[in-house]
């Protein structure tokens, strides 16, 4: 959970931060009519970064980050026999290197998303008053306007979606790895490509299923 | 069977490892010709041959790693591969493994890796467990390395640490993969003399699988040779450097001071 959570909270962190920023900057300077209040920005940000922007960009950057890890480790251990001491100890390999690695994923990355929703919008914040483009009164309005908690409960379990995605498809690849060190590369990179598309796809049958 | 007589038994209740007509195939590819064999307690029992004449594989089927395609490898009279995954579970216990390469696990300590199986499958103490891998830290010659990772071990120094790993739960068989291999010939001779001894101290099955000629001089009791998947030859240290059979003799005495030595 520490190398999970811990280890990508940094990256995670700085993403968010600039994304917040980005969106904010771009949503204010696409406002060009006097008949959009200069609230929208806040608006546009809050429900940019909760619905999509945290959860599912997040996943795809923490699925190579993340999914790379796991697949070439458990690779890894693969072409050096490591599993295979496994197996003859006694051990459920699979079970044992490879549950705890969703169920970390599965509880930290809602955490993950929580810190980076929280650091986008203070980026979009620190963005949008430096530039001019917005004040802090019209900002923080903008993103308690027409607040839907609903829309923070859809974030967090399309997270645990891909948390369980992006540690069980490389997860899968690392472990039928056969062959050296060839072979890892080629596991992990399977691991992250499979896992990515498989976030994409979950991301459209989820929102279908949640918000339509 | 076979030995000068030397290797009587009484099969009850002996930690006998009996092979019956194994045979494996990867596809059209037959590796493993219908292998019979027996492996006896307290003796150094080598499965050797030429690089890819299905040694490993052998060694893998018997200890469930791959399934034999056809055939029966008994523990003290049980069929492994038609055992239950509980029962298979409480053989793998007995069962010690030397691998090529060690395995050791990358990510824990020499003290973590030894006892690992001993927090996972016994009611040890934490005391007792590291006690227990003192001592077969210990009795593989190893001190003051309780700490270091296996990458900051030497591959003689990683042999030991998965020798001691393999004795730690006090196994009945114990199995040796190329024990020798990318080894110098002094840490070749300590490594193969350390595994007579604690198989005769133990009295554990072991079963080493080699091609290095100076192990089955030194530590073979029991030989079984295999060319091109099949049992081709069985016999003692004494009887294989006496051996007529050709391809015996094509291997052993393939390098220039094994003929030397034969003259």
């Amino acid at each position: 959970m520490s190398n999970l959570g811990l280890g990508s909270l940094g990256i995670a962190s700085i993403i968010a931060f600039f994304m917040g920023a980005v969106i904010v900057i771009q949503t204010a300077s696409n406002i060009d009519s006097a008949w959009i209040p200069e609230y929208t920005i806040g608006f546009t940000a809050r429900q940019s970064i909760i619905l999509e922007f945290s959860p599912t960009i997040l996943a795809l950057i923490l699925a190579g980050k993340i999914g790379s890890a796991v697949a070439s480790e458990i690779g890894t251990m693969r072409v050096t026999e490591q599993i295979d001491a496994l197996e003859i100890m006694g051990v459920n390999s699979a079970s044992y290197l490879i549950t705890p690695k969703i169920i970390a994923a599965v509880v930290i990355n809602p955490l993950l998303v929580i810190i980076s929703i929280f650091l986008s919008l203070l980026g979009g914040w620190i963005a949008g008053t430096m530039n001019g483009s917005v004040s802090t009164y019209t900002y923080v309005y903008g993103l308690q306007y027409d607040f839907d908690s609903f829309s923070l409960v859809y974030a967090l379990i399309k997270t645990m979606f891909f948390a369980f995605a992006m540690t069980s498809i490389p997860a899968y690849h690392g472990y039928y790895t056969s062959g050296g060190a060839l072979e890892v590369g080629r596991s992990s990179t399977k691991g992250v490509v499979y896992s990515s598309i498989c976030i994409l796809i979950m991301n459209y049958v989820l929102t279908q299923l949640m918000l339509s | 069977m076979y030995i000068n007589n030397e290797l009587c038994f009484n099969t009850i209740n002996v930690e006998l490892i009996e092979l019956q007509n194994i045979s494996k195939s990867f596809g059209e590819t037959e590796v493993l010709k219908d292998v019979s064999a027996t492996f006896y307690p307290g003796k150094t029992n080598l499965i050797i041959g030429a690089s890819g004449s299905g040694k490993t594989t052998l060694a893998k089927c018997i200890v469930g790693l791959t399934e034999p395609t056809a055939g029966h490898v008994l523990f003290t009279g049980e069929d492994f591969h038609s055992m239950k995954f509980k029962q298979k579970k409480t053989v793998r216990k007995e069962i010690g493994f030397l691998f090529q390469g060690s395995a050791l696990f990358d990510s824990m300590t020499v003290e973590e890796n030894i006892t690992f199986t001993l927090s996972m499958f016994s009611n040890m103490s934490i005391e007792e467990q590291l006690d227990r891998a003192n001592f077969c830290l210990q009795r593989t010659n190893l001190e003051n390395v309780n700490q270091l990772y296996p990458a900051e071990l030497s591959g003689g120094m990683k042999k030991r640490v998965a020798i001691a790993r393999a004795i730690a739960m006090k196994p009945k068989y114990l199995f040796c993969d190329e024990p020798n291999s990318g080894l110098d010939p002094q840490t070749a001779a300590v490594i193969d003399n350390l595994i007579k001894e604690i198989t005769e101290e133990y009295h554990m099955t072991t079963v080493v699988v080699t091609h290095d000629m100076n192990s089955v001089i030194e530590i073979g009791d029991n030989i079984i040779f295999i060319y091109k998947g099949e049992k081709w030859w069985e016999g003692s240290r004494d009887a294989i450097l006496k051996t007529d059979n050709q391809e015996v003799v094509n291997f052993v005495y393939a390098s220039k001071f094994m003929k030397t030595l034969r003259k």
